[in-house]
């Protein structure tokens, strides 16, 4: 038990926050956007779209210039990183002009932009480096490198607290704590500050705030200029940080839905957004891990063990989880005179 | 209007011509992992693109990005006069049972599976030969004692594979042990670097320094992740040990691209033939890759074992078990 404890449980926990990471981004990314009264389900392309330009730029930046390359060594990861950041900005402004400006419906707006996504980043990875939509396979200087803590090598040997600081801890890439820390700023700028209380009025009485002499336009541009960036850095992670080392064709493979659902579980709130994607981590994780998981008076398949983040989502969807209450605004474009 | 019949009339002029001077007219499908998975797909694409340079006659392609398009696509290339129709993966056996009953004039070739028809050629590999070779290397390999196995999608194929490897693993070191993971059960688990590499950070968590990948475009970030962890790797279908030189070990190559270029070169021939054809080690359809990027890691020992064991399975002294006969392993 003991063993299990210190040795499965670290791991799991480990890997969940690998697979948890890109979730909580993309969750949190929705929160700004349906926080400020714009649906967003286009989660899923604004990150595909990221991913790939993370995974294309980082590839030219770190290539030779005989082969097309910028030479760029080191620089290359953070080529990628702010290519993906501007491709997903404009994703994300594409859907706010579709959806604000010219007042359309907001879920079309976000399934053509899944659609969209998922054609152009082959097509383009197609014509560019002519191997099937893929991007080349990135290596040191192209990739997000984990980072090791201080003093994770030296304080191993300390009972419980050492493996936790240095297997859970550190060792993980900078978007990682990155995403964690973003948790934290969410929660002071969506609480603490003025374009937070603002922000979150827009979701919910757009007229009100329109009366109070303030922009609904332009928050809620400001709001998905977030959600873009965000989305940016978890398609980043996909392509730069994880063993992918590249992009892939359709490689988020759901994870904006996923991330919709835990902002549904979250109650659209920052700190229960993070718990709700590590939850879903460690879903996977435990999938990933136990593909059969016995239960001493019953084996439970693998086909059932991998299908637990969508069977969860489903019950969670199912309003088990008591009422979960979106922005009152959400979804409904904002018209100044009736 | 005018227009309309001068179309017509000349799309009826090239329709013929193609079927005047051409013998094969080939068309080749691949499947869900996609064209340039570096692996299975891309393997049948080499072998195609050596018909097209032999010979100066082109192919047409399609990649299915659905299981709701198989049937069609053999349909329409069936339908627009090609021949051979080849079609590389096991998913596709139903359609073409259902399509090559209606074309009995065009020639039908199915890779990894079996399909009864009299016009049909079903090519299968007998992948636990060439992975039993991998295991005997990996087994040699490994100080841990710990080797590993990455599957794609959860079928009788890819344990085949992981039940060939992990034979040759125990016979070389009998107390070895195994660790097998699948990436999935539906054909995004052909396409999920992200998981792959997850799986394989967890089985190196628990001792593996020994991976094998038998899981498509997936295998690419098994192979990333194994590399990154100082580990070594096997690669699976094509050659893959330039892709991280030093780490890997080898790969268990399977020659689609022989049954490809086979298919069509038959037809444009006028050699082909219908029913089952078997690759095996006997007939270099399996085997494991020794190249410039991975002969520093295998010790004249280890090059020794390995073709011991090759000549003993080739003269039926070793007999490897083949998962799909009856869905059993006989190693754990």
């Amino acid at each position: 038990m003991m063993d299990f404890l210190t040795n499965d449980l670290l791991q799991l926990s480990d890997s969940a926050i690998r697979f948890a990471t890109p979730l909580l981004l993309a969750c949190l990314a929705g929160l700004y956007s349906e926080r400020a009264g714009i649906f967003d389900i286009g989660l899923e392309g604004k990150m595909l779209v990221a991913a790939f330009a993370a995974g294309a730029f980082s590839a030219l930046a770190g290539m030779s210039v005989d082969d097309g390359g910028w030479n760029m060594g080191g620089a290359a990861v953070w080529v990628g990183l702010l290519a993906a950041i501007i491709a997903s900005i404009i994703m994300a402004m594409i859907h706010a002009f579709a959806s604000i400006t010219l007042r359309g419906n907001q879920l079309i707006s976000g399934v053509a932009i899944n659609f969209f996504a998922a054609g152009i980043t082959v097509l383009i990875g197609q014509y560019w480096f002519k191997m099937g939509g893929q991007t080349p396979q990135l290596h040191e200087g192209q990739r997000f490198e984990p980072i090791i803590l201080p003093f994770a090598k030296s304080l191993q040997d300390v009972p419980v607290l050492g493996p936790v600081y240095h297997d859970l801890i550190s060792g993980h890439n900078i978007i990682v704590y990155l995403s964690f820390v973003i948790v934290a700023l969410t929660w002071l700028i969506l609480y603490r500050t003025r374009f937070g209380l603002r922000m979150r009025a827009v979701g919910e009485n757009p007229g009100a705030v329109d009366t109070a002499g303030i922009s609904v336009v332009k928050l809620r541009y400001s709001a998905l200029i977030i959600t873009g960036i965000l989305c940016g850095l978890a398609g980043a992670y996909l392509s730069l940080g994880t063993a992918a080392a590249g992009f892939g064709k359709d490689m988020t493979s759901g994870r904006g839905f996923i991330a919709l659902a835990a902002l549904i579980f979250a109650k659209w709130k920052p700190i229960p957004a993070m718990w709700a994607t590590l939850l879903f981590g460690m879903l996977e994780a435990v999938g990933s891990k136990y593909q059969t998981l016995d239960l001493g008076f019953m084996v439970l398949p693998g086909q059932f063990m991998q299908a637990l983040p969508y069977i969860l989502t489903v019950v969670i969807l199912a309003g088990f989880v008591g009422k979960a209450i979106p922005p009152k605004a959400g979804g409904e474009p904002y018209v100044k005179e009736r | 209007m005018k227009l309309l019949k001068t179309l017509i009339a000349t799309t009826a002029l090239v329709g013929a011509a193609t079927f005047a001077n051409a013998q094969a007219n080939p068309a080749l499908i691949f499947d869900l992992g996609g064209k340039f998975d570096k692996s299975f797909n891309e393997m049948s694409y080499t072998g195609a693109e050596r018909f097209r340079e032999e010979t100066g006659i082109e192919y047409r392609e399609f990649e299915l990005q659905s299981d709701a398009q198989r049937e069609q696509a053999l349909r329409r290339f069936a339908q627009a006069g090609n021949n051979p129709v080849v079609v590389a993966g096991f998913s596709n056996a139903t359609a073409m049972a259902t399509v090559a009953p209606d074309f009995p004039d065009t020639s039908f070739v199915i890779i990894d599976m079996v399909v009864d028809a009299p016009n049909v050629r079903s090519v299968v590999f007998a992948e636990q030969e060439g992975s039993y070779l991998v295991g005997v290397l990996a087994a040699m390999a490994s100080k841990s004692g710990t080797i590993s196995f990455v599957g794609g999608m959860d079928i009788p194929l890819i344990s085949a594979f992981e039940c060939g490897y992990a034979q040759g693993a125990k016979a070389t070191n009998p107390d070895i042990t195994v660790l097998a993971t699948m990436t999935g059960t539906d054909g995004s688990a052909w396409n999920n670097p992200v998981k792959g590499g997850e799986l394989t950070m967890s089985q190196i968590e628990s001792g593996s320094d020994v991976v094998f990948a038998a899981a498509g475009g997936t295998g690419r970030g098994v192979l990333q992740a194994a590399t990154d962890a100082g580990i070594f790797a096997i690669g699976v279908d094509a050659n893959q040990n330039y892709m991280h030189p030093g780490n890997m070990l080898t790969s268990m190559v399977k020659r689609v691209d022989e049954a490809v270029f086979n298919a069509f070169n038959d037809v444009n021939n006028g050699e082909f033939t219908a029913g089952i054809q078997v690759m095996g080690l006997a007939e270099d359809g399996v085997g494991w890759a020794l190249d410039e990027h991975n002969e520093a890691l295998i010790t004249d020992e280890m090059r020794a074992a390995v073709e011991a064991a090759r000549v003993a399975i080739i003269a039926g002294d070793i007999l490897v078990h083949d998962y799909r006969t009856d869905n059993t392993c006989p190693v754990e």
